[in-house]
This record gives C-alpha cells, sequence and structure tokens, in this order.
C-alpha cells in the first residue's frame, strides 16, 4: 500500500509533464506569463499553415511539423517576439505558403483581385444583357394588307 | 463561327485549362525561400557522440550535400544506395538525424552503409524548423561558403542528380576554384 502510494506520488510530477507534453502537441491552452501572449499564440496557430498536411492549420493539424511549429511559435511568444516576427520567421523558412492569409504583394495580386474582376466580368455580361434585351426589335406594327386581312377573318368572310 | 457561341467555349477551355495546370502541379515543390540564404545556424550534438556539439560550420568548407533523414524514414532507406554512390564519387554529404532516436539510428547505420561525414542529431527537429524541413528525406546542396544553392523536398533520384545536382556541383566547384584562385591573386 505504502509502496504504491510512493510510486503514485514519484509518478505524479512525470505525470504532469507528459501532460504539458502533450498539451503542446495538440495545441490545448498552455501556460503564458500574460493574456496578450496567450491571445498572440492562439492567433497565429490558426493563422499558419501546416506546410506537410497543406490544407490544416498548425492549430488544426496532427502532424509533428505542426507540433514542432506550435512549439517555436509558443518559445518565440514567451521570449517576446511580436506576431509580425514570428509570421516572419516562418515565412523565411517556409515561404508565403506558411501564412492562412496570402499577403497581398505581386504574384498575389490576382488571388486578392480575382473576386472583383469576376464581379465586374459578370456585372458587364449581365448589363449588355439587359441593354440588348431593351434593343430587341419590337413587335412590327401591321403592315395595311395585314390588317386588311385581319378584318375580313374577324369580320367572317 | 457565332460570336455567342464562341465565348462561353472560350471560357470553358480557359477554365478547363486552368484545372489542368492545377493538377498537373505538385504542391509539395514550393520554392524554398532558403535558398541563396546562408546555411542556418544551429548547435546539436553529433549523432555519434552527445558531447561533440556541432555547428552549421562542420557543414561548410566545401561543396557539400546537406541530406535530412530519419530511420523510420523508408525513402530515407531507398535514396541511400544514391547517397553511397554520390560519396563514392567524391561527394562529401553531412546529414540531419531527424527526429529520430539515437539508439535506433546508430543501429542502422552500423549494419548498412554510411555514406555522411558529419551526422546532426536533431531529435526534436529544432533546427529543422530553422532549415525549413517540411518532411524527410529532404537534401540541400550547400556551396563552399555555406550558402543554400538548392533544395530538394523527397528523394534524390538518378534523373535529378544527372539534370540538376550533379551540374550544380560541378559549378559551384567551379566558383570555388575561381574565387580561391582570386584570393591567393589577391594577397
Amino acid at each position: 500500500m505504502k509502496r504504491s502510494l510512493f510510486l503514485s506520488l514519484l509518478g505524479l510530477p512525470l505525470w504532469l509533464a507528459a501532460g504539458l507534453a502533450m498539451a503542446l502537441a495538440i495545441g490545448q491552452p498552455i501556460e503564458f506569463e500574460s493574456e496578450a501572449q496567450k491571445r498572440q499564440y492562439d492567433t497565429l496557430v490558426r493563422e499558419l499553415r501546416c506546410t506537410v498536411c497543406q490544407s490544416e492549420t498548425i492549430h488544426e493539424s496532427n502532424a509533428e511539423l505542426a507540433a514542432d511549429m506550435r512549439r517555436r511559435v509558443y518559445d518565440m511568444t514567451l521570449a517576446g517576439h511580436d506576431a509580425d516576427a514570428i509570421v516572419d520567421f516562418m515565412v523565411q523558412r517556409y515561404g508565403d505558403y506558411v501564412r492562412y492569409r496570402p499577403p497581398l504583394q505581386a504574384n498575389t495580386a490576382l488571388l486578392w483581385a480575382s473576386p472583383f474582376l469576376l464581379l465586374l466580368i459578370g456585372g458587364v455580361a449581365w448589363w449588355r444583357m439587359i441593354v440588348g434585351r431593351k434593343r430587341m426589335p419590337q413587335r412590327p406594327e401591321f403592315t395595311q394588307q395585314e390588317r386588311e386581312t385581319l378584318q375580313r377573318l374577324r369580320s367572317g368572310d | 463561327m457565332n460570336l455567342r457561341l464562341l465565348i462561353p467555349l472560350i471560357a470553358i477551355s480557359a477554365l478547363l485549362g486552368l484545372l489542368f495546370i492545377g493538377l498537373g502541379m505538385n504542391s509539395r515543390d514550393l520554392p524554398s525561400p532558403l535558398v541563396g540564404k546562408p546555411a542556418p545556424a544551429f548547435q546539436l550534438e553529433a549523432l555519434e557522440d552527445a558531447e561533440h556539439i556541432l555547428t552549421e560550420q562542420d557543414f561548410i568548407g566545401e561543396v557539400a550535400l546537406v541530406n535530412v533523414w530519419a530511420t523510420w524514414c523508408s525513402t530515407c532507406r531507398a535514396e541511400k544506395p544514391l547517397l553511397m554512390e554520390l560519396a563514392a564519387g567524391g561527394i562529401p554529404i553531412h546529414a540531419f538525424n531527424y527526429r529520430d532516436e539515437r539508439d535506433a539510428a546508430l543501429r542502422y547505420l552500423s549494419v548498412s552503409d554510411n555514406p555522411y561525414q558529419v551526422i546532426a542529431y536533431d531529435p526534436r527537429g529544432d533546427a529543422g524548423i530553422d532549415w525549413g524541413v517540411y518532411a524527410t528525406p529532404e537534401t540541400y546542396v550547400l556551396d563552399a561558403e555555406g550558402v543554400i544553392r538548392y533544395k530538394r523536398i523527397g528523394p534524390l533520384n538518378r534523373q535529378l542528380l544527372l539534370d540538376e545536382v550533379l551540374p550544380l556541383v560541378e559549378k559551384l566547384r567551379d566558383e570555388q576554384r575561381r574565387n580561391e584562385a582570386r584570393r591567393v591573386a589577391q594577397s
């Protein structure tokens, strides 16, 4: 009995350490020195892409690389780096692709502009269609001969 | 042909073309922003000797390859015969042993070939992040000044070696010779 108590006491710190490691590994809330640090961490892990799994943020991803990246974000946050510095750090290593929100720059300009371009193209097409419909020939007037024919038909000749 | 019919045809072909290009692109083939930059600094234990601390300087001095590998990575195993050939051909290859267990890595190297000159042990992927490692295997080419000149994500193959790696090594060695000659001339 005593022995098992002793063992479990011995195990406790280990268990806690394992718990912290797990927390880091799955992106659970971890200890920060300030609320601002926690906010920065929480924001960043949702803005950085796991470059292995590609369609996941490092917050969602179970990949080991994502865990490494989270740990680096955590370490840098605790060390006092601001969000821009951390994102820069990742971009310098993994390229712009690591950012979930691509920055507006020369090679992404088309990407950013495409929704507006599509809207513009659609709008122009729609407007042309409306105008085109207005210009469509109205029902032509009956000619004199047609009117006479109609008259004749109506009167039952 | 009627313009009205032509416009949707052009639009659909353009869309299909885009989709087709998208299919053909490998989204892992991301250009590394590290190409053209000096090898990132690191401080890691040597795989063979925990007392011996290695830094990026241990990788630098001549044109060399840096290979990132692990025992759990079967592609790395498949790639190694090629690395052996390169090493036998006189191209120095250094390595990061990435997210691995030291015992497993040492045992692996003791029962199979070892193409590596210097192996840095990176169990937590610390240097991995600094070097922008995505996944194993990865291979970098460093010039004699320690600038990263090439990065390959995924295994090397013979075609890549012939088309890209070996010509680059050749070119970088020429550069190195020229630089050294210039230095001698200046002094």
